[in-house]
């Protein structure tokens, strides 16, 4: 069954905060959920489907719902990392098209930051270890699961987010002659945006000599190709398109999704494209339109290399081109050929929750409401694109696209 | 101060492969269903769901994949893709020799490094 036009996306919201010392997760996904239903002039009661992954805490949806006082018909807490509020938006979509509910709410939300400033606070208060050097931040992080049978071939290597993924960028550069000023493009496009968004982390505009020059990190990925580390969420509202018509807010209609995981395949390592190459196309084809058509795409960007790849597995140019696509400012919204992540993205703006999934949807609402800041609002953007890559690029990840129209 | 490797989980899916590593040999596992070798070993044949999977010695070299060192000074290391002669591609460490000599291509062969209370690890160095 095609999901083009079975629901609408009626309210959106991005939690303000980078910064949640004082805040518990469960009260960033309470602070979410009640902006985005303000969003939408909507009740807390008219909720009757929820969608959490794995940032949300205990056991998910009940406990969410518990704090919320929600009463539910609907659950889903599919886990797919950062990609999992895109699927969400999927998933809500299918619900309410076989009836399982009417007005869908989605939250991510998240406080890393803040817990690495308390795990840093408890060793400084412990004082120096035995070898007189201070004692190194714990953090409660969970122990490698051993139903995971493939982990113990992975962790005694070291593997971390940035050295998996600058074997990404490694092996792209060998393959298609990619170049580090090339990715350094993308992180100024989200400079040029971000200086405009007043919550942004990162708002100063950078160079490529300001990214390439820029301590490196697991080479060939320097500091600035990464995101940044924030605390806060957002959340979405999905409805059926019957209520989303009564709502005095822009219709925003979901009209493709897609969605694949792409794993190690028993040692058929190809780091050269992501599972985007399969969700791009069904979500395309679904939508019925191509990629020359989407007018701002807001591309998951949990490294420069990371938006590179879903430029070239989602259509946008051929593979191995993307180096091309994104010099001279090719995403800079005004300039280039394909605005990208205006709000400044993980980037430059935010990744609450080390997870930027649902902001690239509450962006590509934004744009499409015609709510994005004057500087970088696309004229007349009428369709939008929103992708998301959870897990990590080189070993397992899943993706997902969205592409929504103002109707 | 060298990094410290922390010890793999060993499973009864998985103990011969670490009990070889810790004698020094590197095992694959082949499919004799439909000829195909993966990594990592398993029961169950990734490309064809059969159960009737053997554990082969491997010839221990390859060929770099891709790779990233990260870190400073001692305690930077590398991590890589190295496919070996028998087709697979194994997340690993490349150790030993200049790390400037670390390339997509390099020709590498297994070593094997102890770890923290464990079986050794099965790692490369340029030939």
């Amino acid at each position: 069954m095609s999901l083009n036009g079975k629901a609408a996306i009626v309210g959106a919201y991005e939690h303000p905060t980078r910064n949640a010392e004082n805040l518990s997760v469960l009260r960033l996904h309470a602070d979410v959920a009640k902006g985005a239903l303000a969003d939408a002039g909507l009740t807390r009661d008219d909720i009757d489907g929820y969608f959490c992954a794995g940032d949300a805490p205990g056991l998910g949806s009940a406990t969410v719902a518990e704090y919320l006082g929600l009463k539910l018909r609907h659950v889903d807490s599919t886990e797919c990392g950062g990609s999992a509020p895109i699927l969400h938006v999927a998933h809500a979509a299918a619900a309410i098209a076989a009836g399982r509910c009417n007005v869908a709410l989605i939250t991510l939300a998240g406080r890393p930051r803040a817990a690495m400033a308390e795990a840093q606070a408890r060793a400084a208060a412990a004082g120096p270890g035995k070898d007189g050097k201070p004692a190194k931040p714990a953090l409660a992080l969970r122990p490698p699961d051993p139903d995971c049978p493939e982990l113990a071939f992975e962790l005694p290597y070291g593997p971390s987010t940035q050295n998996l993924y600058a074997m990404v960028a490694q092996r792209h550069m060998h393959e298609f002659g990619t170049t580090s000023e090339q990715l350094a493009w993308i992180k100024v496009a989200a400079s040029h945006h971000a200086q405009h968004n007043p919550n942004a982390m990162l708002r100063k505009v950078v160079t490529v000599d300001d990214v390439v020059n820029s301590p490196m990190v697991s080479d060939p990925l320097h500091r600035l190709d990464c995101c940044v580390m924030s605390d806060g969420g957002g959340a979405l509202i999905v409805a059926r398109p019957e209520i989303a018509r009564q709502l005095k807010r822009p219709l925003v209609m979901v009209r493709g999704t897609g969605e694949a995981p792409k794993h190690g395949m028993g040692g058929r390592i190809d780091l050269t494209w992501s599972a985007a190459a399969w969700s791009g196309p069904r979500a395309f084809e679904e939508a019925g339109i191509t990629p020359a058509q989407i007018q701002y795409a807001s591309l998951y960007d949990s490294f420069t290399i990371t938006v590179l790849m879903q430029l070239e597995d989602l259509g946008f140019c051929k593979k191995g081109e993307g180096g091309r696509f994104v010099m001279d400012g090719g995403l800079i919204s005004g300039v280039g050929r394909l605005p990208f992540n205006t709000d400044g993205g993980g980037l430059c703006n935010n990744h609450p929750a080390n997870r930027g999934g649902v902001t690239k949807v509450i962006e590509a609402v934004r744009q499409l409401r015609g709510e994005a800041h004057p500087a970088v609002q696309v004229r007349d953007c009428t369709w939008a694109l929103a992708n998301g890559i959870g897990g990590a690029l080189a070993s397992r990840h899943t993706a997902g696209t969205l592409i929504l129209e103002r109707v | 101060m060298a990094r410290k490797i922390p010890k793999p989980m060993v499973q009864a899916e998985t103990a011969a492969y670490w009990q070889a590593a810790d004698a020094g040999r590197l095992l694959v596992k082949r499919c004799t269903a439909c000829g195909e070798f993966h990594h990592y070993p398993r029961d169950i044949c990734p490309h064809c769901l059969s159960d009737a999977t053997e554990w082969v010695d491997a010839a221990g070299t390859g060929t770099v994949y891709a790779c990233s060192t990260m870190g400073q000074g001692e305690a930077a290391y590398t991590l890589a893709y190295v496919t070996l002669d028998e087709g697979p591609t194994m997340l690993t460490n490349l150790v030993g020799g200049d790390a400037a000599r670390y390339q997509i291509g390099q020709k590498v062969r297994v070593v094997f490094t102890p770890s923290e209370g464990g079986p050794a690890v099965p790692m490369f160095t340029p030939v």
